[in-house]
């Protein structure tokens, strides 16, 4: 059974239709990356699963169970909502920690919140996702003290404290400098060796061949071509694919 | 008239002063929140009503204020309300103007509620949208995320302008004394009227002076207390 199964996913924003009926599956710890331009809805995708977005059309379903549906006469109540979003964490591309926080205490606050166990069990969980990003001596550290890449790590392990089933990250490395991009990737990397479910936005062509399962390239709100990253990348069927991959490797080049 | 002997006079007139400022601060300042939101309401005519209200209260001089909450009871339904608490509590409990007072407490905390709630609209929405969302997927609650995440940082970000509206209101008070309420420049004045000193007038800017000058103290240990994050 896949630990997703996204249908026909539609979204528009007024009259410009962003999502244009998305579907696809994942299985449990499979790396999904989706790659695209600007402006073709890989953003918002990862918004609707994540309910920050509302999708118009379609449905969505976690490890079997009809958790979203666009056509469902009544709206989902708040607190339904807050428990869907629990499926998925969410790495931002502006990283959006907590600057009033410490980086110990960023990656407490919603387990704390959330009743998920004793202050004792919070903190040795928080201690060890702030180990495995590599930040335990930032522990007492404010967001405006550390490094963009710093920063991502931390909102890594933030996402982590919660135990998501599926862990999304929206170009986590977009916001940063080249020489700290290395940083954050390698952490991600990290966790797919640990069987983590994660869906990658990002512009790094060369990490989401590296890391992914399952490629989606996505274009003015349809998958244009999904496939392994040898099939899309190497073997890409579509014209727009290609050209877009063409692109990339002129601007790197 | 010695030196101590006015000082001590101005002083019973300053007191009024810090009254007028005292409950000012502590009712206008949680008044401004829920014209804030009101401001910030996704309902539309609740949103225009709290914008015309902002407007007409910051739009007309505050001494014009005082006047109309002063006299429209007695002028539009012949109940000159705050004359009879003045002399109710006069004759009762030997206390002088409390009515007058009342009636300038009442325009103070409606005009400068108006204006800490502009302050809090835009501090409020000076806070990134990210902000909200990167709790809202931590799975909390619409309070939680307001309470624990944005509250400090909106704090944070209006001490500044706070500070600037409490130091004017200080001086504001001075307006009280256009319904004859005995403020410290009114006491000054009485003194020039009656004694024909004309110093204390002068003398009243020290009293002032002072008392910004400790709250100019206070409000940047609140600042440095905050300094400790970036928002």
């Amino acid at each position: 059974m896949s630990v997703l199964e996204v249908k026909n996913i539609k979204k528009s924003f007024g009259k410009t239709e962003v999502l244009k009926g998305i579907s696809f599956s994942l299985e449990k710890g499979e790396v999904l990356s989706i790659i695209g331009s600007s402006g073709s809805g890989k953003t918002t995708l990862l918004r609707c699963l994540n309910f920050l977005e509302f999708a118009s059309e379609g449905t969505i379903s976690v490890n079997g169970k009809l958790i979203f549906d666009g056509q469902a006469e009544n709206e989902l109540s708040d607190s339904e909502i807050r428990n869907n979003r629990l499926h998925f964490g969410l790495v931002f591309q502006s990283f959006n920690l907590f600057p009033q926080y410490s980086v110990l205490e960023n990656i407490t606050l919603a387990p704390t919140l959330l009743n998920r166990g004793s202050e004792e069990e919070i903190k040795a969980t928080a201690l060890s996702l702030i180990e495995r990003v590599g930040l335990i001596d930032k522990i007492n550290n404010y967001p405006c003290e550390l490094s963009g890449g710093q920063q991502q790590r931390v909102a890594i392990a933030r996402a982590l404290a919660l135990e998501p089933e599926i862990l999304c990250f929206d170009e986590p490395t977009s916001a940063l400098d080249p020489e700290l991009t290395g940083e954050v990737l390698r952490v991600i990397k990290d966790l797919k060796n640990e069987d983590s479910t994660m869906i990658v936005v990002t512009h790094e062509m060369e990490f989401a061949r590296n890391i992914s399962d399952k490629v989606i390239f996505m274009a003015d709100g349809v998958i244009e071509e999904m496939g392994t990253p040898d099939e899309v990348f190497l073997n890409p069927r579509s014209e727009k694919t290609k050209s877009f991959l063409l692109k990339d490797i002129e601007t790197v080049g | 008239m010695s030196f101590l002997e006015v000082t001590l006079f101005l002083l019973d007139g300053f007191k009024i002063s810090l009254l007028i400022f005292a409950v000012t601060l502590l009712c206008g300042a949680p008044l401004g929140l829920p014209i804030a939101f009101c401001s910030m309401s996704r309902f539309k005519p609740v949103q225009a009503v709290s914008k015309v209200f902002v407007w007409i209260v910051r739009g007309i001089p505050l001494m014009l204020q005082i006047f109309i909450i002063y006299y429209v009871p007695g002028l539009l339904f012949q109940t000159p309300i705050f004359a009879h608490i003045d002399r109710y509590m006069a004759s009762n409990f030997n206390i002088l103007d409390a009515g007058r007072i009342t009636a300038v407490l009442i325009a103070f905390v409606i005009n400068y509620a108006c204006y800490f709630s502009e302050i809090y609209r835009g501090g409020i929405e000076s806070i990134s949208k990210g902000q909200y969302e990167a709790g809202y997927v931590l799975g909390l609650t619409k309070s939680q995320v307001f309470k624990k995440i944005i509250l400090k940082q909106v704090v944070k970000r209006i001490v500044p302008p706070m500070s600037n509206e409490i130091i004017t209101l200080i001086k504001d008070t001075a307006l009280a004394n256009c319904i004859v309420v005995c403020e410290i420049i009114k006491q000054a004045k009485e003194l020039a009227a009656t004694k024909a000193l004309v110093w204390p007038l002068f003398y009243t800017g020290v009293f002032y002076l002072l008392f910004v000058g400790i709250l100019t103290i206070v409000l940047g240990k609140v600042e440095k207390k905050l300094s400790y994050f970036k928002s």
